[in-house]
């Protein structure tokens, strides 16, 4: 695996483009994902406000996004992604499609680390006069916080790997370079060049991930 | 004098899949300011509902709880939520935020109440103080042991100058030793500052070593009400003789129903435990008593006993006993064999 300049410096704008995308398309599925994932907590059934019409109708809309195969999602969403980004090329153009698929994946795993909240501390904060909003940002999310991360660092590895994909339909990154030299060019050792390097963020970004939460934890002494 | 909390005929259905239940009926109960009140159950019986109506965490399906003179079934949620700041509360598990030290949990009911920061955490250094743990302000609940998580527990109830402490199952998650200290943390608090604390239990040790008054509830109704020594001495509910002479469920397995005399059942009190009551009735009446049950039972430091006997079936020897009780003022009860 000797490669000259120009692959290296092909790979460098790889994963500029990679942690770009991936960074862009986390910050903005998050914006969207913690209000969701903090809707579909309080209007449980067992929530703090219940409003079983509005769960069901997020509930639903969410399950069908996720039920979409990412490649599918990508094409599908080209409209949209012309429509924002102006262009359906390039590492921007991935990250609506990004959007699409991590938003609601993200409103659940933020479900999931809110309703690991104790239903106890929740009825303290309530005796004591707190209203809703105070209970979610007051209890649900600084209590929640340490799995908050945990479910950060995965689902941003799983963005991580969807936009690998986006390769498929030229939208740039390693992805793209892994998809264009190694599947229609065969050439194996710029694929695995770019496997290596993808491994090694999904790594950092997990390892980064447990850490922050473990340190964050203050159940844990 | 006006009851601080008047609870009026309370009802409370809850409605599952598999129908509906009643967990509370027609309660009814005053309480007054500076007492401490027990409320004892079997677990099920609806005491922990109950406790979550008096502050309307669980809304009464009839019925009405008045506070201070305001009626909480015509308040909005935000004068609900105003009106629990005066109401604090301290639960089995003790609910500390795991995520926050010790003198920010008992902060927490500060910010809430928009209290300035440094004034909130001046007030919970000293509340910290005053339930004994000055030196772990800045421990997590994760460090602390079950009893000092309930003492944070406690200051933080107490931290908005609550009228009322409402404690569900609060010594029910610690050992006796620990139960002790946090009982006498309660009553000193009671003591101190005049609040009126009512205490959820299961344990009779608990009710008769703080409280004043105590409602036996069982099967959703208050069985009896009443001074805590009188209903220790002198149970009338069926519920109240099992908890208070009944022990465990093992020992309620049906009595001996004797013969055809008449049954009473004579309850003890510190001072006549002591004595060979039975021995001196035969004496003085020259009678046989025919003795179907007894026990005594030690609540905390006092005892209680009570004895089912069967008198003579002979009119005026029965009479004689009877006398014998009333002039030396020993309480009993005529018991008919249905009750047995």
């Amino acid at each position: 695996m000797i490669f000259d300049a120009n692959v290296w410096s092909m790979i460098l704008v790889g994963i500029k483009e990679t942690l770009l995308m991936v960074a862009l398309s986390s910050a903005i599925s998050y914006l969207i994902g913690i209000p969701l994932g903090i809707l579909l907590v309080v209007s449980d059934k067992n929530g703090i406000k219940p409003m079983q019409k509005i769960n069901s109708v997020v509930g639903f809309i969410i399950n069908i996004l996720r039920s979409i195969p990412f490649m599918i999602l990508l094409i599908m969403v080209l409209p949209v992604t012309r429509a924002i980004v102006g262009t359906t090329l390039g590492w921007k153009a991935v990250v609506p499609p990004l959007v699409f698929a991590a938003a609601p994946y993200i409103a659940r795993m933020v479900e999931s680390s809110l309703k690991e909240t104790d239903a106890g501390i929740i009825e303290a904060a309530k005796s004591m006069g707190a209203s809703n909003m105070q209970i979610v940002t007051k209890v649900y999310l600084p209590e929640a916080k340490p799995s908050l991360l945990t479910g950060a660092a995965i689902s941003i590895t799983t963005i991580l790997g969807y936009s690998a994909m986006a390769g498929f339909v030229g939208g740039g990154g390693l992805g793209t370079i892994a998809i264009n030299y190694g599947y229609y060019r065969y050439q194996t050792d710029i694929m695995i060049l770019t496997v290596i390097i993808l491994v090694v963020i999904v790594q950092l970004i997990q390892e980064a991930g447990t850490r922050l939460s473990r340190n964050t934890d203050k159940r844990i002494r | 004098m006006e009851p601080i909390i008047k609870i009026v005929n309370i009802e409370k259905v809850f409605n599952t899949t598999n129908g509906s239940i009643k967990a509370l009926s027609n309660i009814n109960l005053d309480i007054y300011e500076g007492e401490i009140f027990g409320i004892i159950g079997l677990s099920g019986a609806g005491k922990s509902t109950l406790v979550r109506c008096i502050n309307y965490l669980e809304e009464p399906t009839e019925g009405d709880v008045v506070f201070e003179g305001r009626s909480l079934a015509h308040m909005n949620e935000k004068e609900r939520r105003k009106m629990r700041q005066s109401m604090g509360m301290v639960f089995q598990q003790f609910n500390l935020l795991e995520q926050r030290n010790a003198i920010d949990n008992v902060c927490f009911p500060l910010e809430i109440a928009g209290w300035d920061r440094k004034k909130a955490l001046q007030r919970a250094g000293e509340l910290l103080e005053l339930v004994g743990l000055g030196d772990r302000k800045k421990s997590f609940p994760s460090q602390l042991s079950g009893g000092q998580k309930q003492r944070v527990a406690i200051a933080r109830a107490i931290a908005t100058n609550p009228k009322v402490l409402l404690c569900d199952e609060a010594t029910s998650a610690l050992d006796p030793n620990t139960t002790k200290q946090i009982l006498e943390l309660l009553k000193s608090i009671n003591k101190e500052f005049g609040i009126t604390v009512i205490v959820i239990t299961h344990e009779m040790k608990v009710i008769e070593s703080i409280c004043n008054r105590v409602a036996i509830i069982d099967r959703s109704t208050i069985a009896e009400v009443g001074e805590v020594k009188a209903i220790f001495s002198k149970p009338k509910s069926r519920i109240g003789k099992q908890l208070i002479m009944g022990g465990t469920a093992e020992d309620n397995e049906p009595w001996s129903k004797g013969g055809d005399g008449k049954k009473i059942r004579i309850a003890f009190d510190e001072i006549t435990t002591d004595k060979p009551l039975v021995s001196e009735l035969i004496l003085a009446c020259g009678a046989p008593v025919n003795i179907l049950h007894a026990s005594t039972k030690t609540i905390g430091t006092h005892k209680y006993g009570q004895m089912l006997i069967e008198l003579p079936t002979d009119r005026d020897k029965e009479r004689e006993c009877m006398d014998y009780l009333d002039n030396n003022a020993i309480s009993y009860e005529e018991v008919s064999d249905d009750d047995l």
